[in-house]
């Protein structure tokens, strides 16, 4: 009992010593490193962490937190970091589902929010708000532009395939807002689900030309293992959640001649892009995936908008990030109403690199200055 | 009917998979009396022994042996460290301190290989697929799975029915004070069963790591599986998890394709997928609360 | 009776207490931790320190979630492996009333109308009286069973009913179902953080009274018999099955009762309280805290969530110490916290 009460005065005297100097800037990051999908909150972490030590700023503080990709840890921390640590921002959740469990709350609470890869159509739409930016995109975007692709290319009967959650939901439904024709069907797995034998015989036994899925994570490496193996031969096509570089490589083979649209590649031609693709070779020894572009252009523009205005002036510095003035490493990068980038989208084909493994090669543009159809429900 | 034919294939490949799994875990509880939710930890162990060695010596084999060894030698460790310690403790401490057990695997995996998955694809010549008599098409991989599977099984009936270990492992099951006094050395006998029972899931989790992903946590939903499976078929019979493994395979393969599309027939697309998902997903658990509503030891009660 | 059975747990509660000297330790250690719990909050929020109230708040439920799966466990020797059903029921009855109340449209619209609500007094009439039946449902099925098969087959419902929330998609499915305004009572303000904790306190010091006054009846002696030997409790002319059903269906009460005001703590609920991980969860804090010890879950969830805070702090895979931690306290020293730190119950 004795040993209770001391942790716990413990617990107050160090809350109140980290009462900060005046002009720190504290910023809070909860994102997934552990538990399912961990490598995209690692990614988004060393990304953000190589834009913040390049600065050379000494007053900017991040503090991270595991959220194991659970909503209600991630809610109680966020309570912790604003509570607890007084940050001026937070960032870095991974997942949709935490986003909306966190989100909300906390920009209504006057903190602000850089989305440095979720972004949940209730986000963008019906429930936006002035403090909360997201510096990736909106999650159909990808998925619509992939749409718009396949149905320049000439296809005409996609089967289409995502996990039975609301991501996945969106994201159908954003393929099929750009494609605009007929899809021959539509298969809604589990969440987790590590097989896909049943799915694969549904869309052997179609009569689809092309196959367009999503499955973030662990699924789409099983998927995609499991589609090499099946004998369909039909022409795939996703979003870049289902090819990052550490899933193509886990996949190996399987995934090579998979076309993907990304807001990012690490081929991108400009000059921000070649500095943040060799310094992060050089910081972590291995090549950066589109989480730790996402990571580092977050990052970027919270710095940016750190040049012109503290966190606590509140107007002054939600209208410097609105100005977006920073070198994306995506090249061209701007805000739409809703705070949701309005950018390319490209197309990338999976290939055999250098070293044999498999690799993302940037093939063009998808679908040019994307904006997500949300925006028009945004009252802010 | 082609359909039908290859989802019934495919539910007999999630089964044999599950018997794997499930019949380590029957025969532990059979013997020893023991709850071991550590169980799927020993698929994980096994898998990514498999993917690493394979990474190493470029041969699958290799990576298969070794991921089964030291499946083996982990369980048989763990066997000596904590399990045996809760023979004789009610089934809340042993539980509780699988549990725990699966927190230490699941973490010190992470800290030791990182969250990323790992690397493992099935042997080149076992890559691609075959047809079948009747014209349908069918990855050889799983047709390998189904096969490695029923080998185990005649091999376990064959242990069991026929060999020394065998007659001591039934021995235990019907009466374990018995044996002790009959001068078999029971310490060693629970070591041998518990390591075999983890070589099992090793195999398993080796074989299905190369047809899925390698990754942290891989264990979990299998192992949830194979507690329905046993609990179905009769907790520490084998035959029970045979029979209980194969039908949950098939029940819940089939019913993910089926009652979606059966709902399709009245419902929007998306509305079946959700409700024809939903109902899917719990198939398996209403088909388990069902037998034990009415045969609450499972369909093969064992030694009770 | 199988082998398996009769060995149920070790410290047997509900006995009568034999020595006074350490009566008065156990008593001491009992008003220690409610008051640490009551006033570290207290402390807090005249500091300033909002995120210890919450923190607070959070302990409090956890705690009470498993005071309620403790009466199952620890008094009536159910190892129930599924309270995270009862618990996750709770708190999907707050968000949806919730969800209702905000989008004006009913929860039931057919064949009688419910509306949605944001009362609190009605989520937790509504959380009671439905975790109550699911409990009945499930308890009458899986008490048929015993020992292995108990603990299977309630972690079997409780994963069927995390599946169904899971990919039903009307209130959000895997994603979850957030609760924008924390739902209200008449005359205080909930939004207030000490308030509501507050509220999540007096749940907790009620939950604990009621188990209390339940083991001193003729019930709760009934149920202790059934633990420890049902074939004498069948002798005194009692049934085994009814008493250890009315006893589940009140540990689900009382956890599903936490889950809403957990849901309304978090303004958020998902299939993860449901999940088995949550299950185990709350019967490591029991353990924890020390099985049948009636302020062991408060022990064991403070102890808990203190260690997740602190090692969490350290490290990225504080799990793997906890796991350590609950090996060693499984192990070796299973009487738990309360154990510990206020003597054991009784000889064994």
């Amino acid at each position: 009992m004795k040993t209770l009460a001391s942790v716990g005065l413990g617990l107050l005297m160090t809350a109140t010593m980290a009462a900060a100097q005046a002009d720190e800037v504290k910023i809070g990051m909860i994102t997934t490193l552990s538990g399912g999908g961990s490598h995209l909150g690692v990614d988004v972490r060393d990304g953000f962490m190589l834009a913040i030590e390049r600065s050379g700023r000494d007053n900017v503080r991040v503090l991270v937190q595991d959220d194991a990709n659970r909503p209600d840890l991630a809610r109680s921390l966020s309570n912790e970091f604003m509570q607890r640590d007084n940050v001026d921002i937070l960032t870095g959740i991974i997942f949709s589902n935490l986003a909306m469990a966190v989100v909300p709350a906390a920009v209504r609470q006057g903190t602000f929010y850089i989305s440095p890869n979720a972004g949940p159509s209730d986000l963008a739409g019906r429930m936006c708000h002035e403090n909360y930016f997201n510096a990736a995109y909106q999650n159909d975007n990808l998925h619509g532009a992939m749409g718009a692709y396949m149905r320049e290319q000439g296809f005409e009967r996609p089967i289409i395939l995502a996990p039975n959650y609301p991501a996945g939901t969106d994201a159908l439904a954003g393929f099929k807002h750009l494609y605009e024709g007929e899809v021959v069907g539509e298969i809604y797995t589990q969440m987790g689900q590590t097989d896909y034998a049943a799915e694969i015989a549904q869309i052997r036994a179609s009569d689809a030309d092309s196959l367009f899925f999503f499955l973030p994570g662990g699924m789409g490496i099983s998927f995609m293992k499991q589609w090499e193996n099946s004998g369909v031969e039909l022409p795939v096509f996703g979003a870049a959640f289902s090819f990052d570089e550490t899933i193509i490589k886990a996949v190996g083979s399987a995934a090579i001649g998979a076309m993907n649209t990304s807001l990012w590649a690490y081929d991108l031609d400009n000059e921000a892009n070649h500095a943040f693709v060799e310094g992060f070779r050089e910081a972590y020894n291995r090549m950066p995936t589109l989480y730790a572009a996402q990571g580092y252009d977050t990052a970027n523009l919270i710095l940016s908008a750190l040049e012109k205005a503290h966190p606590s002036e509140q107007d002054a510095f939600r209208e410097a990030l609105r100005e977006a003035d920073f070198d994306s490493v995506r090249g061209e990068f701007r805000f739409g109403p809703n705070h949701h980038p309005i950018q390319n989208i490209y197309v990338r084909e999976v290939v055999e690199g250098d070293d044999g493994q498999p690799t993302n090669r940037l093939i063009g543009i998808a679908v040019e200055n994307i904006q997500d159809i949300y925006h028009e429900q945004c009252q802010m | 009917m082609m359909l039908f034919i290859e989802q019934l294939i495919n539910g007999l490949q999630l089964g044999t998979m599950l018997f794997l799994m499930a019949s380590g875990l029957t025969l532990v509880f059979g013997v020893m009396g023991l709850i071991n939710l550590a169980h799927g930890s020993f698929y994980m162990v096994g898998a990514y022994a498999t993917a690493l060695a394979t990474a190493t010596t470029g041969s699958f084999l290799v990576g298969l042996a070794s991921g089964i060894a030291v499946a083996a030698a982990v369980g048989a460790l763990v066997e000596l460290i904590v399990i045996r310690r809760l023979y004789h403790r009610p089934h809340l401490d042993q539980v509780l301190a699988t549990f725990a057990l699966i927190l230490i695997f699941s973490e010190g995996t992470r800290w030791l290989f990182g969250s990323s998955p790992l690397w493992l694809n099935p042997p080149s010549q076992l890559a691609g697929s075959v047809t079948l008599p009747g014209g349908l098409r069918y990855p050889i991989y799983r047709l390998v799975i189904i096969a490695v599977g029923i080998t185990v099984a005649v091999g376990m009936y064959l242990l069991i029915t026929r060999t020394r270990l065998g007659m001591r492992i039934r021995a235990g099951e019907s009466d374990r004070e018995m044996i002790g006094a009959l001068g078999v050395n029971i310490a060693r006998l629970y070591t041998l069963v518990f390591a075999l029972g983890a070589a099992l899931a090793g195999l398993a989790g080796a074989m299905v790591g190369a047809l899925q992903s390698v990754q942290v946590g891989m264990g979990e939903p299998v192992l949830i599986l194979a507690f329905v499976v046993i609990v179905i078929g009769g907790i520490g019979s084998i035959k029970g998890a045979l029979y209980g493994a194969i039908l949950v395979g098939v029940v819940d393969t089939l019913g993910r394709v089926f009652l979606p599309a059966f709902f399709r027939q009245f419902m929007s697309p998306s509305e079946a997928a959700g409700v024809g998902s939903a109902i899917a997903a719990m198939l398996i658990y209403i088909m388990m609360a069902a037998i034990l509503a009415f045969k609450p030891k499972g369909l093969f009660a064992a030694n009770e | 009776m199988n082998k398996s059975d009769t060995s149920t747990l070790a410290p047997q509660p509900g006995l009568p207490t034999p020595a006074a000297s350490w009566h008065d330790r156990k008593g001491l250690v009992q008003i220690g931790l409610l008051a640490v719990l009551l006033l570290a909050p207290l402390a807090a929020y005249f500091l300033g320190h909002i995120y210890y109230v919450n923190l607070a708040s959070r302990i409090t439920l956890i705690a009470m979630a498993a005071v309620g799966l403790n009466l199952a466990i620890g008094y009536g020797g159910m190892v129930s492996f599924g309270h995270a059903a009862y618990f996750g029921l709770g708190g999907y009855i707050a968000g949806i009333s919730a969800y209702h109340a905000f989008d004006f449209t009913p929860v039931i619209g057919w064949p009688l109308t419910v509306p949605g609500s944001d009362s609190m007094l009605a989520i937790w009439l509504a959380a009671i009286v439905l975790c109550g039946l699911l409990a009945l449902a499930i308890g009458a099925i899986s008490l048929r069973t015993t020992g292995v098969y108990f603990i299977m087959i309630t972690l079997a419902f409780a994963q069927m009913m995390y599946y169904f929330a899971n990919s039903w998609p009307t209130y959000g499915g895997e994603d979850g179902l957030p609760i924008f305004l924390r739902n209200s009572l008449p005359l205080v303000d909930t939004n207030d953080a000490l308030t509501f904790f507050l509220i999540c306190f007096g749940g907790l010091v009620l939950s604990l009274a009621l188990t209390a006054r339940i083991m001193k009846s003729r019930f709760g002696a009934a149920l202790t018999m059934a633990r420890l030997n049902d074939t004498r409790l069948a002798t005194a002319g009692i049934a085994p099955y009814p008493v250890r059903l009315v006893a589940f269906v009140i540990s689900a009460m009382i956890t599903g009762l936490a889950g809403a005001l957990y849901a309304d703590l978090n303004g958020f609920v998902s299939p993860t309280m449901l999940s088995w991980h949550m299950s185990g969860e709350l019967m490591v804090i029991v353990i924890l805290g020390g099985v049948g010890r009636l302020y062991g879950p408060l022990a064991g969830a403070l102890l808990f969530v203190m260690m997740e805070m602190l090692l969490g702090g350290l490290t990225e895979y504080w799990q793997l110490f906890l796991g350590l931690v609950l090996l060693f306290v499984v192990l070796f020293a299973k009487h738990g916290v309360m154990g510990w730190l206020a003597g054991r119950e009784r000889h064994d």
